[in-house]
């Protein structure tokens, strides 16, 4: 359990979140060890066609490192920037590309948490002798005695929820990881990083992607290819209505997302909207805004944390989106790691390839990521 | 908390004598060495008798010792001095980035570049580069001992192929300097860094060693100052530590203080080496006596660096890039490493202030800390599990 004299590693990223951590776990009388994790060099990809050419974005720049250091000299504890580039690059940037390659569109900060941040970082903090993490992530994890498991909940500030991003992690990093802001709100934690003096309590949110400078995917990708040596991205392929009509062809694959509309470029009586990208005809299925909706989607690569399995169907609310309000479904396991999800009401635009994330009021029951919907 | 600092390849701390030297020269004797009253006169044969110093450290002229602002300014200036468009550059994959990286670049301006590979023990074989010489052939840059490893290359046949060769041979010895005697005719090169901070000088002070009658171009525009080599007003307090630190260090060479450092090395290599899975990278060839370079299977460099820098003992592994995380070492994996054993190197660099209780609490700290950090290893275990 959690003592005063406990050692926590802090997961700094150079923001206001992370940096109020560290101060308010030193101010607990913890023994706080400063981390960064670097994951991804700007400088590698400026100056590529469409990438800017000085050293851009947020992910790992030397100004969120140098901003890291100063809060860390400022509340007095140790601080280490580790390198993880080689793992951020194979476990979260190559999935990203295959992903857009195979007509899918990802998530990348829900494969940086499971496969980074919670799985390498509690490696580090252990074999550096902490005994837990701490992040800045708004969410609450919580140890439920009736169940003897440990619960994900959302944080008091609604507004801040991460949780869509966090249904990866498992019983064992739950139980050695602390989201300290999980009771707070926003402007609260602006308000303490005022009253601990640090030098970022004014700096804004970093909403984008991290390692996509201005939140241009597309030319990120090409970008990539061009570093990597790899042909660039050529998906052209036929823009076909639902009963097969070929109405036209399309530029690429990953030039297009579920539920788009704008961009078609093609004139038509009603609407148009993106149904389904086909990632092996290269196929963008195109239809009617009433044909995005679905009830019915399954998941794979599931995981559970309310319960250690669904022996049985059960009621929950489900988000198919970061930004998308939970709505009410039935989920049951249909299969070796595969859960069905049956929405009391159609839900628009399931994307594959983002997340499904399964609540029970305020906690998480699990999560999986989106194969398909019916 | 106690703290030991076993990381003087990175740098030195200065020695007392050093800076008592250095004091004067930024308040009583404070003129500028080219002003021609009494002030700028005290200051100048000060920065004199400083490179009368380190002249001897390096067994050469006085008139041959250009004052520079470190060794990265030292190569710099050796190498952008000599080579031009069209001429072929002879390097090593296990030079610093101050050479490494001033070749790439010129790579990059129309210069040819070849740079040999070093054996597992991290030596350069002469033969390659008496091989790689091309007409064209300008400047052949090696180093004399590796920062990472303390191995030394074979300086003195790379400087006879030089010499036969007509070409010019500058030499990285930043960190040889004050750990083995350096003689720049022994060498037979034409110029030869050294840095201040890494003999126990200041920070911020370098000297390029630059044979009579080689002509470089200067980098910088200015005045006249160092012959024209180098403009700019002289670091006189540097200049005079730097000084201080190369009478120093060849007083302690005369009387053999390095057998001492070169002992405790021994001392501090022999018993990490009883841990198991370890191995010394660059075992078998020659070092300078301060370096050990240790392997430790199946560990993460940079958390035991941590770990063991919580536990108040300073070493390092790898390079720092600009966010202070650790790249890969390019010296050791150009030693054919694998990046796994690379990267679970650490290297112990001994400096003159540390003591038998300093490698003590090194070989009492380490092996528990490497043992902890492969309990939690997925991979040892894995290994481990598997050797049962």
């Amino acid at each position: 359990m959690l003592t005063a004299d406990s050692t926590i590693a802090v997961a700094m990223s150079g923001g206001v979140d992370s940096s109020v951590v560290a101060a308010m776990l030193r101010a607990e009388g913890h023994n706080v060890i400063g981390l960064t994790m670097q994951l991804w060099n700007q400088r590698r990809l400026a100056g590529h066609e469409g990438m800017p050419e000085s050293v851009q974005g947020r992910c790992c720049s030397l100004d969120d490192v140098y901003d890291a250091r100063r809060v860390a000299e400022t509340i007095g504890i140790p601080y280490y920037v580790v390198n993880h580039e080689e793992r951020f690059e194979r476990d979260v940037v190559r999935p990203f590309v295959e992903e857009y390659l195979s007509g899918r569109t990802p998530i990348p900060c829900s494969l940086c948490n499971n496969h980074l941040k919670f799985d390498q970082l509690l490696i580090v903090a252990r074999q550096i002798g902490a005994d837990r993490v701490a992040t800045g992530h708004y969410a609450q994890v919580v140890f439920d005695d009736p169940s003897g498991r440990w619960m994900l909940e959302r944080p008091v500030d609604h507004a801040k929820d991460q949780t869509y991003f966090l249904f990866g992690l498992t019983q064992e990093q739950l139980s050695r990881t602390m989201f300290p802001l999980g009771g707070m709100t926003k402007p609260e934690v602006r308000e303490l990083a005022r009253q601990y003096a640090l030098v970022i309590a004014e700096k804004p949110d970093s909403q984008e992607i991290c390692f996509v400078p201005g939140g241009d995917y597309k030319k990120f990708l090409d970008a990539y290819l061009a570093e990597q040596g790899e042909p660039p991205l050529e998906t052209p392929g036929e823009m076909v209505t639902t009963d097969g009509t070929v109405i036209g062809e399309h530029t690429g694959i990953h030039n297009f997302t579920v539920g788009q509309r704008k961009g078609l470029g093609i004139a038509t009586g009603s609407p148009l909207y993106v149904l389904q990208i086909k990632g092996d005809t290269r196929q963008v299925i195109v239809g009617h805004d009433e044909d995005l909706y679905s009830k019915t989607l399954t998941t794979h690569r599931n995981n559970l944390i309310s319960v250690a399995e669904l022996t049985e169907p059960m009621r929950v609310a489900v988000k198919i989106r970061h930004r998308h309000q939970p709505a009410p479904a039935m989920i049951e396991s249909t299969g070796p790691d595969q859960i069905q999800v049956t929405f009391d009401a159609p839900q628009r635009a399931i994307t594959p390839g983002q997340a499904a994330v399964f609540y029970d009021g305020d906690a998480v029951v699990g999560g999986g990521w989106i194969e398909g919907r019916d | 908390m106690r703290r030991i600092y076993l990381d003087n390849n990175a740098t030195t701390p200065v020695l007392p004598e050093v800076l008592d030297a250095m004091r004067p020269y930024f308040t009583e004797h404070f003129g500028n060495a080219s002003s021609i009253h009494h002030h700028g006169q005290e200051t100048r044969s000060a920065v004199e008798r400083s490179r009368e110093s380190v002249a001897q450290l390096l067994h050469c002229r006085p008139s041959e010792i250009v004052f520079t602002s470190g060794g990265t300014e030292s190569d710099n200036l050796a190498i952008f001095g000599l080579a031009h468009e069209g001429d072929h550059i002879v390097t090593s994959t296990i030079e610093h980035h101050a050479v490494m990286n001033a070749c790439k670049h010129l790579g990059k301006k129309g210069c040819e570049i070849t740079s040999i590979p070093v054996d597992s023990r991290g030596q350069v074989d002469p033969d390659d580069v008496k091989r790689a010489l091309r007409p064209n052939t300008k400047l052949l840059t090696i180093m004399t001992a590796n920062n990472e490893t303390g191995v030394l290359q074979p300086v003195e046949e790379i400087g006879k192929i030089a010499d036969e060769g007509d070409i010019y041979f500058h030499t990285d010895a930043v960190q040889a300097a004050g750990k083995i005697p350096v003689d720049v005719n022994k060498i037979g090169c034409d110029l030869l860094t050294i840095s201040g901070h890494k003999i126990h000088g200041p920070q911020g002070i370098g000297a390029l060693y630059v044979r009579k009658g080689t002509q470089i171009e200067a980098m910088l525009y200015g005045g006249s100052h160092e012959r024209q080599r180098r403009a700019g007003t002289e670091n006189v307090p540097g200049i005079i530590g730097l000084g201080k630190a190369a009478e120093l260090a060849h007083a302690a060479l005369e009387r053999g203080d390095d057998q001492k450092v070169a002992a405790l090395r021994d001392q501090l290599e022999s018993a990490l080496r009883q841990i198991v899975s370890t191995g010394t990278n660059g075992e078998g060839a020659p070092r300078v006596p301060n370096t050990t370079n240790i392997y430790f299977d199946a560990i993460e460099g940079e958390s035991l660096v941590i770990a063991l820098d919580l536990k108040g003992l300073a070493v390092s592994t790898g390079a720092a890039c600009s966010s202070g995380a650790i790249e890969p070492s390019h010296v050791l994996t150009a030693m054919g490493l694998a990046p796994d054993q690379a990267r679970a190197s650490i290297r112990f660099s001994l400096g003159k202030q540390n003591t038998k209780d300093d490698v003590d609490f090194a070989i009492n700290l380490v092996p528990e800390t490497v043992t902890r950090l492969r309990d939690l290893s997925p991979v040892y275990n894995r290994v481990a599990s598997q050797k049962v």
